[in-house]
Parts: C-alpha cells; sequence; structure tokens
C-alpha cells in the first residue's frame, strides 16, 4: 500500500501545480474508507496548493462539509465549493460534516505542517517543524528535502533534518538509511526510540552497519531521555511540595506559632477556592475581555475572604478556648463541618468549573519531550512570593513583632502595652488568609467542591507536625521534602503504596524525633 | 401565634392546590412510590447528579402521559453522598420506610455490591444504569448498562485495529476498586489472547479522588518509549477525571501519540474540561448525545427542556450521555414490565421484564435478555471534538447480547446465564 501511496506521490510532485483542485481528490476526501482519504490527503498535500492548504485546515477542523456530490467548506457564512472555490446557491439543506479519526489526524497534521514549511513567517516554519517531529512518515521524504534545501534559520534547519531523517528510515536505500540513524542520535524525542528500536533486530534490518548505528543512537537518546526523566520528577516534586506548603503555610502561623488545633483549616483553603470561583463569576459577568486575569485579582480577594471569616472564627469560638486543645480540636472540626454546609448551601453539592486562564494553561518544553506545565511553574513561582510575605511580615512589621512577643511570652507582651487580644485575632486571620491564598492556588490543579478542604488537612498537618512546631522554616523544608519523597515513591510503587509510605514514614519519624525536623532551642521550648 | 396559623393554612392550601394538580382523587395510596439512589455530593456527583435529574424527568414524562396503569409515580430521592456504607443503609429506608416499588440508583460498583445484600434480603428491585466489571447476576437487579463485551472488549479490538492506530502496548489505568480491577483482570486476559505479552501491559491504580497525575502522565509518556504502539484504557472514574485531562492537556501527550480510550468519561464528565488539547482521544459507550436519529433529538431536547425548567446550574450548557439514556431506557422498560404484569409486585415484574424491548436514543431498538437481566446494546466508539462533544467513528451493526460472565475469566464457562434464585 505504502509503496503505491509513493509511487503516486513521486508521480504528483512531478507535476506542475494546478491551478484549482482536482475535484475527484476533493470527492474522495468523503469516502468511506479511511485508506481512501488518507490517499486523498496525501494527494492534496504534494500539490503544495494554498486551496489545499485551506481544505485541509478545515477537514482538521471539522468544517468540511459533504452534500450529495459536493464537498464543501465555509467561507465566513458563506457555503463555498472545496474544489472550484465558487459559491454554492442555494445553501445545502442537509449535510454532514465528514468526520476523521485519529490515523486520519495524524496524517492530516502532518500534510498541514508540511505546506505550512514554504511559508514567509519563520514562526509557522517553526511550529510546522515541531508537528513534524512525530510520525513524519516515507511520504514526507520529497517534501522535507525540498523544505531543508531552502531553509535558512539554524533553530528550524536542526528540527528538519531529525524529521527527514524519521522521515527516510523507510527507504529502501542502506546508505540514507544509515545517515538517518546517525543524525537521530541528536533527538531527544521517545519517538524517535520507538522508530529505532526495531532497527536492532535483524529481521527488520538487513544490513548490519544501520543495526550497529542504531545501537549507538539509541544509546544517546536514552541518556537524554533519563535527564529528562528525572528533571520531571523534581519538578513534579518540587510542584507537590509548592502545593503542600501553600497549604500548610496557614496552620505554620496558627498552629505552629500560636498553638490553636484548627481543623477547619482545609474549609479556609476552600473559602479561598471559593472566592475565586465567585471572582471568576464576576469577570465573567462585567468584565468577559479581561476574564484571562481573573486569578490575579482573585489573588487579593481571597486573602480578605480567609482572613475575614477566619477573624470570625478566632472572635466568636476559638478565643474562648485557647488553652484546651482537645476543646479546640472539637470545636474547630464542629465549625468545618458548619462551613462545608454553607458552602454546600450556597453553591450546591457539585464540585465548580473554574477555567484555565490560557496563560496558565498547555506547558513549556525544556527538553525534547519534557513539557513542564505553565500552571505548576506559576504555582512554584506564587508559593515563593507568598513565602517572601509571609517571611517579612513576621520579621519586618511591627505587626510580626508583636506576634512573636505574644507567643514567646504573652503577660509580658501584655505588660508592655501590647494589646494582646486584637493581636491573636489578627494574627489568626493572616493565618486563615494565607490559607486562602492556597485554595488559589488549589482551584487552578484541583476539583473545587465543598469537601476539598477534608483532602488536605491531613497532609498540612503533617507538613507542620514534621517540620518542628514553632517556626517557618521547618514547613518549608518538611513541604518540599514530602513532595519530592512522594513523587520518587510514586514513580517507583505507585500512588497508593506511596501515600502509605509517606504516613509510615511520618509515623516512625515522629516517634524517634518528636521535635520534628527543626525544633526551637532555648527558653520557649520548656515553657 | 396569628403567624404560626397563616403558615398552617397556607401549608395546608399549597399542599391541597398540589394534589388537585396532579390528580384530583390523589390519596397517598394511590401513587406508586420510585426511589432514587444517586450521589448528589462527593465524588461522584460529578457523574451521579445528571442521573437523578434524568429520573426525575422521565418520571415527570411518565406521570404526564397518565402514570403507570393510572397511578402517578412518586420519586423519593435520596443523597448516598458517594460514601458507600451509606448507600446501604439509604437503600434500606427506601425499601422499609418508604416502601418504593422499584429503585433506580448507583454509578460505582463499589456502591452496588453494598446495596446487594439489602434488596436480596427485602427482596426489592434495583435498576443499575451504568457499564460494570459483570461477574455478577442477581435476581433482584435489573442491569441497563454495557457488560465488559458491549464496552471494554470492543474498545481494545478497536485500538489494535488499524484505524485505532494498532496499539501493541497498553496501559490500564483506574481508580482503585473493584470495577477497574475487575475489568483490568478481564483485559489482561483478553490481551494475552491475542497474544499481547505481559511486559507490554502496565497496570496503574489512584485512589478515589486523587487530584495529582503528574507521576502517572510522566510514566505513561516513558512507557510509550519502548518501540511499540502504546494506548491507554482509563477507568478512572468521578472527578479525578478533571485533574487527569488538564494534566493530559497541559503534558502535550496527543491522542496521535497515545491515545487514551475511557469507559467512564462521557459528555458530562467533559463539561468542566477544555478539550480543545484532548481531540481525539477516545470513549466507548452504548449512545453518544451527537447520535443523530429523531428519538435522540426528542431525548436531548426534553433534557434541555427539563433543565431549564428546573433551573439547574448552566441549564444552557446541559449534555446527555450514555448512564442517562440508560436510566431513561430503565424506567421506561420497568413501565412497560409493571403493565405487562398488571402489578408492582417485586417476583411479578421480574417475570414480566425479560423480552421487554424500547426504542431507545441509541437508535436502535434495545431488548431486555429473556433470561440474563441485561440489555441487547449497540456498541460505540467516539473520539473527543473540540466542543467536548463525541464524534462515533466506529459501531457495532446491531445490539450486542450481554455477557455478564466474561469468557476470558477462568472458570466463567461453568457458570449459569440466569440468575441463580429463580
Amino acid at each position: 500500500m505504502k509503496s503505491i501511496l509513493f509511487s503516486l506521490l513521486l508521480w504528483f510532485c512531478a507535476l506542475p501545480a494546478m491551478a484549482a483542485l482536482d475535484p475527484a481528490v476533493v470527492k474522495q476526501l468523503a469516502a468511506d474508507e479511511s485508506d481512501d482519504k488518507i490517499a486523498a490527503i496525501q494527494q492534496l498535500a504534494a500539490s503544495a496548493d494554498k486551496d489545499a492548504a485551506r481544505v485541509l485546515k478545515a477537514l482538521s477542523e471539522d468544517a468540511l462539509f459533504v452534500s450529495g456530490d459536493t464537498v464543501y467548506l465555509l467561507d465566513g457564512e458563506k457555503p463555498v465549493d472545496a474544489a472550484s472555490g465558487a459559491l454554492i446557491q442555494p445553501a445545502p439543506e442537509s449535510y454532514d460534516a465528514i468526520t476523521i479519526n485519529n490515523r486520519i489526524r495524524s496524517e492530516l497534521s502532518n500534510a498541514i505542517a508540511a505546506l505550512r514549511l514554504f511559508n514567509p513567517d519563520r514562526a509557522v516554519r517553526l511550529a510546522a517543524a515541531r508537528e513534524l517531529q512525530s510520525n513524519a512518515g516515507i511520504e514526507l521524504v520529497p517534501v522535507l528535502a525540498r523544505a531543508l534545501a531552502k531553509e535558512g534559520d539554524p533553530e528550524i534547519k536542526a528540527l528538519l533534518k531529525l524529521a527527514h531523517a524519521q522521515s527516510s528510515l523507510g527507504s529502501p536505500d542502506a546508505g540514507l538509511r544509515l545517515t538517518a540513524v546517525e543524525a537521530l542520535a541528536d533527538s531527544a524525542s521517545a519517538n524517535a526510540k520507538n522508530l529505532l528500536l526495531p532497527l536492532l533486530d535483524a529481521t527488520n534490518e538487513p544490513d548490519e552497519r544501520v543495526r550497529k548505528a542504531a545501537k549507538t543512537s539509541l544509546k544517546a537518546i536514552e541518556s537524554s531521555l533519563a535527564l529528562g526523566e528525572t528533571v520531571g520528577q523534581i519538578f513534579s516534586g518540587l510542584s507537590l511540595g509548592s502545593i503542600l506548603l501553600l497549604a500548610a503555610l496557614g496552620l505554620a502561623i496558627t498552629y505552629g506559632v500560636m498553638g490553636v488545633i484548627n481543623m477547619a483549616h482545609g474549609e479556609l483553603l476552600m473559602v479561598g477556592a471559593y472566592a475565586t470561583y465567585f471572582t471568576q463569576g464576576i469577570f465573567r459577568t462585567y468584565f468577559p475581555a479581561y476574564l484571562d486575569w481573573y486569578v490575579v485579582a482573585a489573588v487579593p480577594a481571597a486573602f480578605l475572604a480567609a482572613a475575614l471569616v477566619g477573624m470570625a472564627l478566632e472572635r466568636t469560638v476559638i478565643r474562648k478556648l485557647y488553652g484546651r486543645p482537645l476543646e479546640t480540636l472539637l470545636a474547630t472540626w464542629g465549625l468545618s463541618l458548619i462551613l462545608i454546609q454553607a458552602a454546600r448551601v450556597l453553591f450546591g453539592a457539585q464540585n465548580v468549573e473554574l477555567a484555565n486562564p490560557s496563560w496558565m494553561s498547555g506547558g513549556v518544553e525544556v527538553l525534547a519531550g519534557m513539557v513542564l506545565p505553565w500552571n505548576r511553574i506559576v504555582i512554584i513561582g506564587f508559593t515563593l512570593f507568598v513565602l517572601a510575605l509571609v517571611w517579612v511580615l513576621m520579621n519586618r512589621t511591627r505587626l510580626g513583632m508583636f506576634v512573636r512577643a505574644v507567643t514567646q511570652n504573652r503577660p509580658m507582651a501584655g505588660c508592655v502595652g501590647v494589646p494582646t487580644g486584637r493581636i491573636d485575632t489578627l494574627a489568626f486571620g493572616l493565618g486563615a488568609g494565607i490559607a486562602g491564598l492556597g485554595g488559589v492556588a488549589l482551584s487552578q490543579i484541583a476539583n473545587v467542591g465543598p469537601d476539598m478542604g477534608q483532602g488536605y488537612i491531613v497532609d498540612s498537618f503533617m507538613v507542620v507536625v514534621l517540620g518542628g512546631v514553632g517556626q517557618l522554616a521547618g514547613a518549608v523544608w518538611a513541604a518540599l521534602g514530602l513532595g519530592i519523597v512522594t513523587k520518587f515513591l510514586e514513580g517507583w510503587a505507585g500512588a497508593v503504596i506511596a501515600k502509605i509510605a509517606v504516613l509510615v514514614f511520618i509515623i516512625i519519624f515522629i516517634q524517634k524525633r518528636p521535635q520534628g525536623l527543626f525544633a526551637l532551642k532555648g527558653r520557649f521550648v520548656e515553657s | 401565634m396569628q403567624r404560626r396559623n397563616f403558615i398552617k393554612v397556607a401549608t395546608l392550601t399549597v399542599a391541597m392546590a398540589a394534589a388537585g394538580l396532579t390528580s384530583l382523587s390523589a390519596l397517598a395510596a394511590d401513587t406508586i412510590k420510585v426511589g432514587i439512589l444517586h450521589s448528589l455530593s462527593g465524588t461522584m456527583a460529578i457523574s451521579e447528579t445528571a442521573l437523578k435529574e434524568t429520573a426525575l424527568m422521565t418520571i415527570a414524562e411518565i406521570n404526564k402521559s397518565g402514570g403507570v396503569m393510572g397511578k402517578q409515580l412518586e420519586p423519593v430521592v435520596v443523597d448516598p453522598a458517594s460514601n458507600w456504607p451509606l448507600f446501604a443503609e439509604k437503600a434500606r429506608q427506601l425499601l422499609s420506610k418508604d416502601k418504593v416499588a422499584v429503585t433506580f440508583g448507583c454509578w460505582t460498583s463499589v456502591s452496588r455490591k453494598s446495596v446487594l445484600p439489602v434488596y436480596k434480603e427485602l427482596n426489592g428491585l434495583l435498576f443499575y444504569p451504568v457499564q460494570y466489571e459483570g461477574e455478577e447476576l442477581e435476581k433482584n437487579v435489573f442491569y441497563t448498562g454495557a457488560a465488559p463485551n458491549q464496552q471494554a472488549i470492543p474498545a481494545v479490538e478497536y485500538l489494535m485495529s488499524k484505524d485505532g492506530g494498532s496499539a501493541k502496548r497498553f496501559v490500564l489505568l483506574g481508580t482503585d476498586y473493584v470495577y477497574p480491577r475487575t475489568t483490568n483482570k478481564i483485559l489482561r486476559a483478553f490481551l494475552k489472547s491475542k497474544g499481547v505479552a505481559d511486559a507490554d501491559i502496565m497496570e496503574e491504580y489512584t485512589p478515589f479522588g486523587h487530584s495529582d497525575y503528574q507521576t502517572i502522565i510522566a510514566k505513561i509518556k516513558k512507557f510509550s518509549a519502548e518501540g511499540k504502539k502504546t494506548a491507554v484504557v482509563s477507568t478512572i472514574n468521578g472527578d479525578s477525571n478533571v485533574p487527569f485531562y488538564k494534566e493530559l492537556g497541559n503534558a502535550g501527550l496527543k491522542a496521535t501519540d497515545v491515545p487514551v480510550v475511557a469507559f467512564s468519561v462521557g459528555e458530562e464528565e467533559l463539561r468542566g474540561v477544555d478539550t480543545k488539547p484532548l481531540v481525539g482521544h477516545l470513549a466507548a459507550w452504548n449512545y453518544f448525545e451527537s447520535i443523530k436519529n429523531p428519538d435522540n433529538t426528542k431525548f436531548i431536547a426534553m433534557y434541555k427542556d427539563w433543565a431549564k425548567k428546573q433551573n439547574l446550574p448552566k441549564a444552557d450548557s446541559v449534555v446527555t450521555n450514555d448512564p442517562m439514556e440508560a436510566t431513561y431506557v430503565g424506567i421506561h422498560m420497568w413501565k412497560q414490565a409493571v403493565e405487562k404484569a398488571k402489578s408492582t409486585d417485586v417476583d411479578k415484574v421480574i417475570a414480566a421484564m425479560g423480552g421487554q424491548t424500547f426504542k431507545a436514543p441509541s437508535g436502535f431498538t434495545v431488548k431486555m435478555d429473556e433470561k440474563n437481566h441485561h440489555l441487547h446494546k449497540p456498541v460505540f466508539i467516539g473520539e473527543v471534538k473540540a466542543d467536548g462533544q463525541f464524534n462515533v467513528v466506529w459501531k457495532t451493526k446491531g445490539p450486542v447480547r450481554a455477557q455478564p460472565w466474561s469468557p476470558y475469566i477462568p472458570g466463567n464457562d461453568k457458570k449459569k446465564d440466569v440468575p441463580d434464585s429463580m
């Protein structure tokens, strides 16, 4: 089949570019069999015609229609014959969109990319060359060779070389295959590995030199893939660590510094996440043009909402229970149930939908085949920002000084005129507000629902206890450590086992070292 | 005091008005109670809430056209909150306190397993509307969703076909409970029978509600780079699907490289996800909203109308999906069986169910098997489109008979194709 296509293609390449598209070929796009459709796509691609690009693009977007014998696409609102470009009047009444499956889609994206390789715009050519890094088949050899000869840009040229090498792997000429295999050593893509692996076998590759070269190239690819994998694992560990830290940082203040066991901490995260949802709603209704930036506006909103809820809790319930940890625990647990139910009544029991803004969707390719998602990168950056904010607040402001003074020696602080009651409220509000900021981050990667907080309360306490009660630096190291350890364990044993292993590890660790990773020294410890 | 009196009077008036609306002689005894047992909160609410709405809509439709044997249906809705033991508790409440004639409910197999003893003990009747792993045939249950040979096996066969990408390596990814584990056991045996080696199969499980899929996506990427075309079979259930598909899109794993076919993801689950990066990923079901036929057009219009009237959240963008269709078909078939048996007595209705047919929105006339309590259903495989709908790329010629006892599990050849207690 392939060889027939190949010869067909060569024949088409030899023809001069046609003015209009061949109606028979266009009609064949609507054939029932995938093989026929693919043959038609390849013929259109080889024609290197502008109209062909338009037709193929429409097909890839489910926007190519067939009505009886005519294949047409929409030019704005008007139906236009796909082959001749003539306006169809009257508009067809019954029609079907031509459907495509993955096999056709893959051929189609190659064909469209191949047509774009000759675009004068560098960005378009670069994107097309990237597209061709996967699944470039033998039929693309002539097009790629032509593009390679014309291309001046070094970055695109390197990509094209790889694509050309990939596509010529199936060539009957052993010498061509050898150069291709050698060129692929520079590729770090999993796809190239997939193509080279079968070549190790004598049944697939008769030429010994090619087999040997394939082995060398594979080694090079594997080492760059292994590097990518390690980088990926560390990144996902950092990402999980930053999320754990955001969830736990507020608790490190309320529990770690103030000593309040706040079981409603998870619900403060939830308040932050719902505040984000609320902000999104406001932007959708009133500022649809700036919808992409709702997350930024949600940061202060979530902080304020969670801080207000936190301060209200402190004023009404927790204040009355200072120094009675068991009662605090039960009371805050009850509060958490009330907050969950309140969210259910206000927003419904179902999860609410939060859209990632476009600048947080997709990812950046740092190494070949190694994509780091934007939303996670942004969250790591946001964590650093929150961390800096907390550090400055606690160490460089009057409020921070008061908080530290009150937690270290309440009566003495009161004696020198610190309003201890108000400071308690403000400190608790600060911890709650930071939990709200955690909620903003969580809303971008996890589901937002009334009981979302329940999933984070255990993790948050784990981080604070492991890090050592009483200060913030411990929480930072504990969160990052837990994140990276969990991710390595997950890669090795699966998500369920990893969760169990981490819990067992913390139990043993706390047995051996009850004060946590970092213990406070000095008089404060004894009190 | 006056105010309290006023409230009493007002309540009475409203109650009387409501009774008068439904039927002039509406006394409590003249209605048939119907239980609806779906999670309206927790991790499964994303999938199950729509089934509750569908059941209520179908009941309203039947009531409008005169009810069942001249009696109005009275829905009793309970929320088991994605909590498996609570399912059993609520089921018992429906059967012994509310005395419902029939229950429509459950999504996950673990919830069905949890209520089974209750339905057997109290001789209740349950209609289960979701595809499942098979390995079960109970007298008290009718299964209107797909058995493995009506969904999982055809889907994997498609992935192995030329149009499906000729996959040679498989990742079996699921939530950690009975349905994914059993389905994957069946699929593993099936793949082995097709000559796929154990080294070419990877099984992965995550807890319910899992939301961090970075590691798993990285593992899939690595697994797919071993020289053979790889496909992923996903039995992830509930709201974990949203972070899974978000991560899949962000990590740039395209359907043309590694297609993912899902068994528990339909139009409803994808509503909260940007589907543009997911174009081409697959789902196997017995119904898609995009199927064109008059029955389906009517069904979709009825649900959209219902959503608007009930003021459901985002009523303008509601979708229909396979388990909703299965719920709709199940309720109508139960009505037909009751009318045939001329009674709501459980044993009589069970006897009348076998052989019932219904013109389903899937475009086929589906039939309840005479013996095995499962529907004969057509199978469709669809690819995700940019608008969150599915494009049917493969389908069976007609309805397929269910095999609840999969031939790929050893020992099943000796199992009978009828419930034990019959």
